[in-house]
């Protein structure tokens, strides 16, 4: 079969989503961003919420996630989003509200918001991209940081003494009652992309029917921060992010 | 059994050269060009083995870009 | 007008009604005294089963802030409260709801600093209103209510002024106007904004993009050093719009006055007292009480060197606004100050002590 037969409009099985335009993403090379990105475009289209989201942006390489998802948002102060967002969905409640936040964001300059948000049961959802690094400003120290792992703001390692443990949020964000999902996914293979669609899918859809906070944690690789090729820092988030930071539902309320 | 014939297109100014869906492809159909670079400096994906494809869009869902359309047709 | 009911209540009270009353949206605040009140007399009143008004105790003034900054983004008539130290907290929400435009209403029911200072009234938060307070070249419309009528009066007209602007405006309080009961007219119950109400007032909201338009980026932050100039000349230009046809102050027994003195809020009740006092003694003083703090009356202020030989600036606390009444005067005549600080309330005979000093 020639190939300008299988090239063929009818036969597309997968593009770039709609609601993502055309604008080059600024995230490096094989950032897990841009497949977030993609998914949230793609589920915000399937619910058919196009017109009815609110995306909430941060301080952090997403920053410009606004620039790249053609829906209306709001760009937070530094760890603010969860109040930012509580604030549009409680005024707004028919629109889709989400936070879109990195782990210092969420876990750190903005865990009082976070916690809080959670807690009173906001319905929204947190996406949190956990890379264990500040990307944006150039690779220091975050609060989920390895022990043992190198920034630029412990270059010699992360030690306990000095800079205390990695704080693992989502597991703190489980619980808290107004949370009804709260899980850890990754987008590093075909697989785990897939979960992570129906985590967020399903994040989304409790929002809109009123079931209380729903927080999604993504695990996922800073190449550049790293120091290490998209393929490396893939294969170093398994040997050493899982084991830390273990994928899975950690709380589910919803088919209660 | 019907065989599926598959096809990537590939957004060569968008891609980034970052290697993921060569890594993602079950059937080594891309590769990263040695020599040519795009716009911005990258070598980008490229399909080297045409033939091979079977439109499964491994590729594509991992390309943190959006770079990779995927066609799928049923060989008749 | 026949139906006017008369009630009395405090100052922090009124606000509160009058936010119900005219429309608001959405409160969110955190309790600090001497603004409580604010937040209690909402809880009490439960507005979100009459008007369907959001009310909301944040866990913070910060947070506060930017449930604010998240109300003003996507369209809706939102506001907060609170006393100095929990202003300071909202710096930087302040600073971007002024980048990224955003119209909303900030309550300060001031007290006396620096720190946790003390509970009592002050008026020292001058500077933090006028001045920026948060980072960048910005400007916040101020106004400063002397009475409990003002305090019910000025919600709806920060509103207004905000929504003209795209601007964020305060009422800059304190602690005498906020816990002192008075009586008050209410204003009259304004429905709030239906969906579309607010689409073709707020164009330009994040509340969900309609297909015809493209996203509504609700944001301060621009890497672009020339683009960002461009956005801060644009300002500018505004806050001098603002500065030309905003300026609201009122004139006290200044027709055939030899002094003035200027002072806003509470201290302008103290300074009608002086005045009073002074005259009985034959020393002709009138006031010129400032209602907007910014903008600030500089052409009004100007004017009173061609009329009066001095101006006294009486102020609650080290001598903030004087500066400013010292620019518009450009130094042709004496500009004293006098004040108190730590949350002492000047009385009457010393400020007409410290007019004499002056003379």
């Amino acid at each position: 079969m020639d190939i300008k037969e299988i090239i063929q409009p009818e036969n597309m099985v997968y593009h770039k989503p709609d609601l993502l335009n055309d604008v080059p993403m600024h995230y490096c090379p094989g950032c897990s961003h841009g497949v977030v990105h993609k998914l949230v475009s793609e589920i915000v289209a399937e619910m058919g919420m196009n017109e009815k989201t609110v995306g909430v942006s941060p301080v952090g390489c997403a920053v410009f996630a606004y620039k790249y998802i053609d829906i209306d948002w709001e760009e937070a102060a530094h760890g603010r989003a969860p109040a930012v967002a509580t604030a549009i969905k409680r005024l707004w409640p028919d629109r889709l509200v989400f936070t879109y936040q990195g782990d210092g964001d969420l876990a750190c300059i903005g865990t009082a918001e976070s916690i809080h948000a959670l807690n009173r049961g906001e319905n929204i959802t947190i996406i949190f991209i956990n890379n264990a690094i500040y990307g944006m400003t150039g690779g220091q120290m975050a609060p989920t940081t390895l022990m043992g792992m190198k920034t630029a703001t412990c270059p010699y390692g992360r030690d306990a003494k000095l800079h205390g443990y990695p704080l693992k949020i989502t597991e703190l964000a489980a619980n808290l009652e107004g949370t009804c999902y709260v899980t850890r996914q990754s987008v590093h293979t075909v697989g785990a992309i897939n979960k992570t669609k129906k985590a967020l899918r399903k994040a989304f859809e409790n929002s809109m029917q009123g079931k209380g906070s729903s927080l999604v944690e993504i695990v996922s690789t800073c190449n550049s921060g790293w120091k290490m090729s998209p393929e490396k820092a893939n294969k170093w988030m398994e040997e050493n992010m899982f084991p830390y930071y273990q994928l899975g539902d950690l709380k589910d309320t919803t088919n209660q | 059994m019907a065989k599926m014939k598959g096809a990537t297109v590939v957004n060569i100014e968008r891609c980034k050269g970052c290697n993921l869906c060569v890594v993602a492809c079950p059937l080594h159909v891309l590769a990263l060009t040695t020599k040519n670079v795009n716009q911005k400096g990258y070598n980008y994906a490229q399909t080297v083995l045409e033939d091979t494809c079977t439109g499964c869009t491994s590729c594509a869902v991992v390309c943190p870009d959006g770079c990779i359309t995927v066609y799928r047709k049923k060989e008749e | 007008m026949a139906d006017q009911e008369i009630t009395l209540m405090k100052g922090n009270e009124a606000i509160a009604h009058a936010a119900i009353r005219c429309g608001c949206d959405g409160y969110f605040g955190y309790p600090i005294t001497p603004q409580s009140e604010v937040l209690e007399t909402l809880a009490e009143q439960k507005p979100w089963e009459t008007t369907g008004m959001v009310v909301l105790q944040a866990e913070s003034e910060v947070s506060s802030i930017n449930m604010v900054y998240g109300g003003a983004g996507c369209g809706k008539k939102v506001m907060t409260s609170s006393s100095s130290p929990g202003v300071s907290l909202m710096q930087e929400g302040m600073s971007y709801l002024a980048g990224a435009e955003l119209p909303c209403l900030v309550v300060n029911v001031s007290r006396g600093g620096p720190g946790l200072g003390t509970i009592q009234p002050s008026q020292a938060d001058y500077f933090q209103s006028c001045k920026g307070g948060g980072h960048g070249d910005y400007r916040l419309i101020v106004l400063a209510p002397s009475s409990v009528q003002e305090m019910a009066d000025f919600v709806d007209l920060s509103f207004e002024l905000a929504f003209k602007y795209r601007n964020p405006a305060m009422i800059l309080s304190d602690g005498v106007i906020g816990q002192m009961m008075e009586k008050v007219v209410l204003p009259p119950f304004k429905p709030r904004r239906t969906e579309e109400q607010i689409k073709k007032e707020a164009p330009w909201a994040a509340l969900g993009r309609d297909k015809n338009r493209k996203p509504n980026i609700i944001t301060s932050l621009e890497l672009d050093p020339s683009v960002m100039e461009d956005i801060n000349i644009r300002l500018q230009k505004k806050y001098a719009q603002i500065q030309e046809n905003e300026v609201r102050y009122e004139e006290y027994m200044l027709e055939d006055a030899d002094y003035a003195i200027v002072a806003f809020g509470s201290a302008a009740r103290i300074a009608k007292k002086a005045i009073e006092l002074a005259r009985g003694e034959g020393i002709k003083v009138g006031l010129l009480r400032p209602i907007t703090l910014w903008p600030f009356p500089i052409k009004q202020v100007a004017a009173l060197k061609d009329k009066v030989k001095g101006i006294l600036s009486l102020e609650i606390n080290a001598g903030q606004m004087v500066e400013d009444i010292r620019l518009a005067v450009e130094c042709k005549i004496p500009v004293a100050h006098y004040g108190r600080l730590g949350g002492i309330i000047p009385a009457p005979d010393e400020v007409v002590d410290a007019l004499k000093k002056m003379m």
